[in-house]
């Protein structure tokens, strides 16, 4: 089959997929985070960790919660790292250094999965499933719970209450992810990845070498790393390694599940507030982001720039045969698209403007579809800014779902633009300015500084994918960007919180001939105008620095 | 009776009582499940798909392996690895010094980087003499490294350069060494799920088997 056709198919076959489960999973999101129902042994947790189950918190208290949570998780995961060579499964790896453990216990817990370490040389088996992949759980549920928060922001009148996080997280954990993730860990192994708890095996190979087989408990893992947006990989090569991604039906599986929760999550918004038309118009934006991405990075592959591609006579450096270009790049696309940051491929060996346009998906807050959870949240402030932006334009206040959009509610929305953007840079500007730190910069002129730029882009978004030409492992990147991981999850939940606090509190207003219809094409042509133009505007010029210089130098 | 614990105090505290519950549920029940599963029911794949020579494990069907000649000085880490012209050869690897498996990863370099460009026409000119065939027909793959630096495969334009030359190293009818490639030969999946390919260490393996 000719390559084109074939990657088309791919493509059309996840739109297919995703499409179908739109609303199924929209649709038993939205039940599982209104029903006032608990399962048995739901109400068995509440005990066990001492919550009201029936209780709602303010979106104060639920902010609260979520920190401490974070707080909880990242010394937990800290110490489970510093003590890993005294427990079982260590595989006589030592205790991970201080600066590594906490890199990656804030990579962990911020659901971006950034790994300065290399897994098979530096976790054990216990550490990486009981406690690097339990975050993977928890992390997802924490942030589908904040969108949850701001939703009911939207459909609720004149309350201080927002829901209750440890019901939010609960439940998701129980019963959407674990139960998805048995399933698929299942058709994974039977696929050909690997699920033991061995230690790597030394073989005699064929010509007489020697060869060092890993084991591990990776196929659980997988599953999770991928549907929960986490990323982090159990071995160095991440989604590339065989026994991570043994061919190409379970790359296009991996891909499948790194999208479907956030591209269902606009069903679940249209469901709760009682418009579904107001989720299609979001998901629609999305899409056209994510169309306009994969077929960008697509093409800019198949056009292989770039003197040593162009020797090579194609993109296949850091690519793997069994994927080919397609694969990757459809992959690429989606993994920062949302702040999953698995990768298939390095990022790094793409071409110029390729892996321009991977930081670029990021760049634009991952949104499109975006995290589990932090994507929907992220999207809806934006539709906030369109909505804001278009009551400016014929002069009324504006309102977004029967809720006035005033300067409390445009301070929050425009603090959350503002965030992440200002970590990124001034991340990337203190870097390049100390010559000990650009050290760790693998390769030279345009490119290397994307190395920098993309490392804090991917940080401060929550993705974890890397040009991993840079060398994180000293102790100011990890420390700094453990940092930014931490500023760049928490803060946007802060003023996500104080939004959805904001908008609970309101008594609805009805709509009139002057109200913005935002289920309109109209309204999503604005939307992906605003995404474009906030971003655009914002990075331009660190763009310009980096791939563009590359990739439009003759 | 012991003052109650403050409100921030206790909020950690559920905090981490969560994470506890989940340690287990998540972290050793939800793992432990699926390896029990795995190794009943998917024994194979889920230790590795390890191929056997004369019952001896020789590597797995999913991780390439370095085909190269007996290094003339083993102590001398320096020293070029040389391809044994009787295997099929893999892509070039970035994982430690070719296809170890403790360091997985890809080379890292950027597209225009001015070391990988002269690697690559220096691969060209070393594959092209060494299979005996024009520089300008070496496919792509044979002049990069992979991703993870331990791909299996090859592509199929790849295997069949190499025919002739295996043949001769080895004595072998080229037909049937032909034959067996196309044996070998695995289509996208489901006809359009990423790339067509050859893996490189059972084809080897087979091709051990008849001499």
């Amino acid at each position: 089959m000719d390559p084109t056709l074939a990657g088309a198919l791919q493509a059309l076959a996840l739109v297919a997929a995703l499409a179908l489960s739109h609303r199924p999973l929209g649709d038993y999101l939205a039940h599982l985070l209104t029903s006032a129902k608990h399962l048995r042994v739901e109400r068995g947790i509440y005990r066990l960790i001492g919550v009201n189950g029936d209780f709602d918190q303010t979106w104060m208290a639920y902010l609260r919660s979520v920190l401490a949570f974070s707080a909880a998780s990242v010394l937990f995961l800290y110490a489970f790292q510093r003590l890993q060579n005294h427990l079982w499964l260590s595989l006589g790896f030592p205790a991970v250094g201080p600066a590594t453990a906490w890199n990656t216990a804030a990579s962990f817990v911020t659901n971006t999965n950034w790994q300065s370490y290399s897994g098979e040389a530096t976790m054990g088996h216990l550490v990486q499933m009981a406690g690097l992949a339990v975050q993977n759980f928890l992390s997802a549920a924490v942030a589908i719970g904040v969108v949850a928060a701001l939703i009911r922001g939207f459909h609720r009148n004149r309350t201080d209450r927002v829901g209750n996080l440890w019901v939010d997280l609960v439940r998701v954990t129980l019963r959407l992810l674990l139960p998805v993730s048995v399933v698929f860990a299942i058709v994974f192994v039977a696929a050909g990845m690997v699920e033991n708890l061995h230690a790597a095996a030394q073989v005699t190979t064929l010509s007489g070498g020697g060869q060092s087989l890993p084991g591990g408990p990776v196929a659980s893992q997988e599953v999770i790393k991928e549907f929960g947006t986490n990323g982090g990989g159990f071995y160095n090569a991440n989604s590339a390694h065989p026994f991570e991604n043994p061919n190409p039906f379970t790359n296009w599986l991996e891909i499948y599940l790194l999208l479907v929760i956030s591209f269902s999550l606009p069903r679940t918004f249209g469901t709760m507030v009682g418009d579904r038309r107001q989720g299609y118009a979001i998901v629609a934006v999305m899409a056209v982001f994510w169309v306009g991405s994969a077929s960008l990075l697509t093409f800019f592959e198949w056009q292989h720039n770039g003197t040593a591609l162009q020797a090579a006579g194609a993109a296949m450096e850091g690519k793997e045969v069994r994927f080919g270009i397609a694969a990757s790049t459809l992959f690429a696309s989606s993994t920062t698209l949302t702040s999953t940051g698995a990768v298939d491929a390095a990022h790094d060996s793409l071409s110029p403007l390729g892996g321009g346009v991977t930081v670029f998906d990021m760049m634009l807050g991952e949104i499109a579809p975006g995290g589990t959870g932090s994507g929907l949240y992220g999207m809806l402030v934006l539709a906030v800014v369109a909505v804001f932006v278009a009551g400016l334009m014929v002069g009324r206040t504006p309102e977004y779902l029967g809720k006035k959009l005033g300067g409390r509610e445009m301070k929050f929305a425009s603090l959350y633009i503002l965030t992440t953007p200002a970590i990124v840079l001034i991340g990337t500007g203190v870097a390049m300015t100390f010559r000990g730190e650009r050290a760790a910069i693998l390769n030279s002129g345009p490119h290397g500084f994307s190395e920098v730029l993309y490392a804090f882009t991917s940080a401060a978004n929550n993705n974890g994918s890397a040009f991993a030409g840079l060398t994180v492992t000293s102790t100011w990147w990890n420390t700094a960007l453990g940092l930014v991981m931490l500023f760049g999850r928490l803060l946007p939940m802060v003023f996500v919180l104080a939004l959805a606090g904001s908008l609970a509190r309101q008594q609805p207003v009805p709509a009139t001939a002057g109200t913005l219809p935002t289920h309109r094409p109209l309204f999503v042509g604005m939307l992906s105008g605003v995404v474009l133009i906030v971003v655009g505007l914002t990075y331009f010029p660190a763009l310009a620095l980096g791939p563009l210089a590359e990739g439009l130098h003759r | 009776m012991a003052k109650p614990l403050p409100a921030l105090v206790r909020l950690h505290l559920t905090g981490l009582r969560v994470i506890l519950v989940f340690t287990v549920v998540c972290g050793l029940a939800y793992p432990l499940l699926i390896t029990g599963i795995a190794q009943v029911a998917f024994s194979r794949q889920a230790n590795g798909s390890q191929l056997r020579q004369n019952g001896q494990v020789v590597g797995s069907s999913l991780l390439g392996q370095t085909f190269d000649l007996p290094k003339k000085n083993p102590n001398d880490p320096k020293e070029q690895a040389r391809p044994d012209p009787k295997w099929f050869q893999p892509r070039p690897s970035a994982a430690g010094a070719g296809y170890d498996a403790t360091a997985s990863g890809a080379s890292n370099l950027g597209p225009n980087d001015p070391g990988l460009t002269q690697t690559i026409h220096d691969r060209r000119a070393a594959v092209a003499a060494f299979d005996g065939v024009a520089p300008g027909r070496v496919p792509p793959d044979a002049l990069t490294a992979s991703g993870s630096g331990l791909d299996p495969d090859i592509s199929p334009a790849y295997a069949y350069q190499q025919v002739d030359r295996v043949a001769k190293a080895r004595g072998l009818d080229a037909a049937k060494v032909r034959q067996l490639v196309e044996d070998h030969v695995q289509d996208r999946n489901l006809g359009f799920l990423g790339g067509p390919r050859v893996a490189v260490v059972p084809l080897n393996l087979a091709l051990a088997r008849i001499g």
